[in-house]
């Protein structure tokens, strides 16, 4: 089966500092996969390369198979790869409703629309709408985003990216910086994500990770340490030796 | 039954009868203050002025102070087509936003790659190249003399421009009218929408699809065109056009105004504008040499006490009368 997303040969470096370092990693349709490294391990860079905010130094990177490696940020979106912000990239002054309307404008082609009051884009409006409700947050659907507890805020920040109706959707710490109090709501939205898309999550939450991920990759220094299931992940005494160790108080 | 939030929505974005206030208050000036239509003029152009500017500053946030290199180059456009092709008004808007419109497509292409204290250097850069090539082309521009000979033939060959600005200001107010339902579609539309995303967070944008860049030039270039066919309003209604519709003073006191009024809300353009004006005007009245002074200070305690500019006071006061 085609992967969802490839990765081969994938390297960034900057001056002489290899931050991705010969990448090669495969993300499977409907994949459950956590991505996990000690700080600095080069896993946001790997979603900055991913989704083209980077260009990488050598390496493809492919998307349902083909080739996107030359493409730009708007196009691979276009082409289903969504992904959220490890610090929240929201609209801030807007209302939730709107902030999630602008993602799914884009993905039916009416934001370009200049001439007619969003008024006659009423379904796209209601698409929105739906998809607060799906989430739960249909009730803060006119409160201005930063008004919003930052639980909720982490939401938003995964109701935009899917309203792109994405086939690969990469989670950048969907969860960090919320109260342990809030994070319930956070794991069941994740939990729920559609079947059909494959998730790629980045996280330091290892009870998150082993909750949601059938498959895991330890990245250390830019390189895959090694990928493999939960308990494989969990048993490896190298990955005990360089990441979990430094958080057995989880 | 409580409204649905997608209509509670849309309701935000239609028309209230609030918004038929400027123009009742425009019409009523024109039988009230029957010797300021010369000023009353100008301030309606410096509303439509102030109007394109909002859409680049306001609602896209792309920050400049190049804004007056389209007024200028409309200006110029309209004035130059009077005094060597045709004195036909009408084409002659046309000529100044088309004129303008090729300038901001232009400029705009090439300097919104960069943004913040770049891309604002660069306007300026923009509005200084223009307004050098303006000063040494006099042989069509007139240079520092100003462009002379602009002669205006009767709108629709009718209405002749007379001497008391009666119908430069119908016509100013027709035209500022006509801008205004097109700015007023264009905020509202799913493509202003976006600008605004762009204006709140353009990394997300990007992240989200959109053609980012692609919709700055454009709204860039729209927003030329508008400031373009107020340059040619100028033009046409002082039939003159000097050097100084391309300075940086113009740049800087457009953007004053929109602050003055509130910015990012299409009608901080029509109270900043007018107050701005009239200020002015009154100021330099009662003190020739000092009224700058003055302007500056409202600018200090408007930026430091009303961030949302008089419109913003005014949302201010309507809430606590609530």
């Amino acid at each position: 089966m085609t992967p969802a997303l490839e990765t081969a040969g994938l390297h960034k470096r900057f001056g002489a500092l290899v931050v991705a370092n010969d990448i090669n990693f495969r993300l499977e349709p409907g994949a459950r996969h956590a991505l996990i490294g000690p700080n600095g391990a080069g896993k946001t860079t790997f979603v900055n390369l991913i989704t083209g905010r980077l260009a990488p130094s050598a390496g493809r990177i492919l998307l349902n198979g083909a080739d996107i490696t030359a493409l730009s940020q708007a196009t691979r979106v276009r082409r289903g790869l969504g992904r959220t912000f490890q610090i929240n990239t929201l609209f801030r002054g807007l209302s939730v409703l709107e902030n999630v309307s602008l993602s799914i404008s884009e993905r039916e082609g009416v934001s370009g629309d200049m001439l007619r009051s969003i008024a006659a884009h009423r379904t796209t409006l209601e698409h929105a709408y739906a998809l607060l409700q799906q989430l739960r947050i249909a009730d803060d659907a006119l409160t201005p985003v930063q008004a919003l507890p930052y639980g909720k805020q982490r939401l938003v920040e995964i109701a935009i990216a899917l309203g792109l109706r994405p086939t690969v959707l990469l989670l950048d710490e969907p969860a960090a910086g919320v109260p342990s109090t809030e994070s319930a709501i956070i794991f069941d939205v994740i939990d729920q994500l559609p079947a059909d898309i494959a998730v790629l999550i980045i996280e330091h939450d290892m009870e998150l990770v082993f909750r949601f991920a059938r498959r895991i990759t330890v990245l250390v220094q830019g390189t895959v340490l090694i990928e493999g299931t939960p308990t494989e992940i969990a048993a490896d005494a190298r990955v005990r030796e360089v990441y979990l160790g430094e958080h057995q108080h989880v | 039954m409580a409204r649905s939030p997608v209509d509670t929505l849309i309701r935000r974005h239609r028309l209230r009868a609030i918004e038929l206030l400027p123009w009742l208050l425009a019409i009523g000036a024109y039988f009230v203050f029957g010797d300021y239509l010369a000023l009353g003029s100008q301030i309606l152009i410096m509303i439509l002025f102030a109007l394109s500017l909002d859409l680049v500053l306001g609602y896209a946030g792309i920050v400049t102070l190049g804004q007056s290199a389209f007024f200028g180059v409309g200006a110029y456009a309209a004035g130059i087509y009077a005094a060597h092709v045709s004195g036909e008004p009408l084409s002659g808007l046309l000529v100044g936003a088309v004129a303008a419109a090729v300038v901001g497509l232009a400029s705009g292409l090439v300097i919104l790659r960069t943004h913040g204290l770049t891309l604002l250097m660069l306007t300026l850069a923009v509005t200084a190249l223009l307004a050098e090539v303006a000063n040494k082309a006099s042989f069509i521009t007139g240079g520092a003399d100003g462009l002379q000979g602009v002669d205006i033939n009767p709108i629709l060959g009718v209405f002749s421009f007379d001497l008391y600005s009666r119908t430069a200001y119908i016509y100013c107010l027709v035209v500022l009218f006509l801008g205004w339902l097109f700015v007023r579609r264009l905020v509202h539309s799913s493509f202003g929408r976006s600008l605004v995303g762009i204006r709140e967070n353009t990394v997300r944008m990007h992240a989200i699809g959109s053609p980012v860049r692609r919709r700055l030039v454009t709204i860039y270039t729209i927003a030329a065109a508008l400031a373009g066919v107020a340059g040619a309003l100028l033009a046409q209604t002082t039939q003159f056009v000097g050097l100084t519709v391309l300075g940086f003073e113009r740049s800087g006191e457009i953007v004053v105004m929109l602050v003055f009024g509130g910015i990012g809300r299409l009608y901080g353009a029509f109270i900043g504008a007018t107050v701005y004006m009239i200020a002015q005007d009154t100021l330099a009245k009662l003190q020739p040499e000092f009224w700058y002074f003055w302007i500056g200070l409202l600018l200090v305690l408007i930026v430091m006490f009303a961030r949302g500019g008089l419109l913003g006071l005014v949302d201010k006061a309507i809430r606590r009368f609530r």
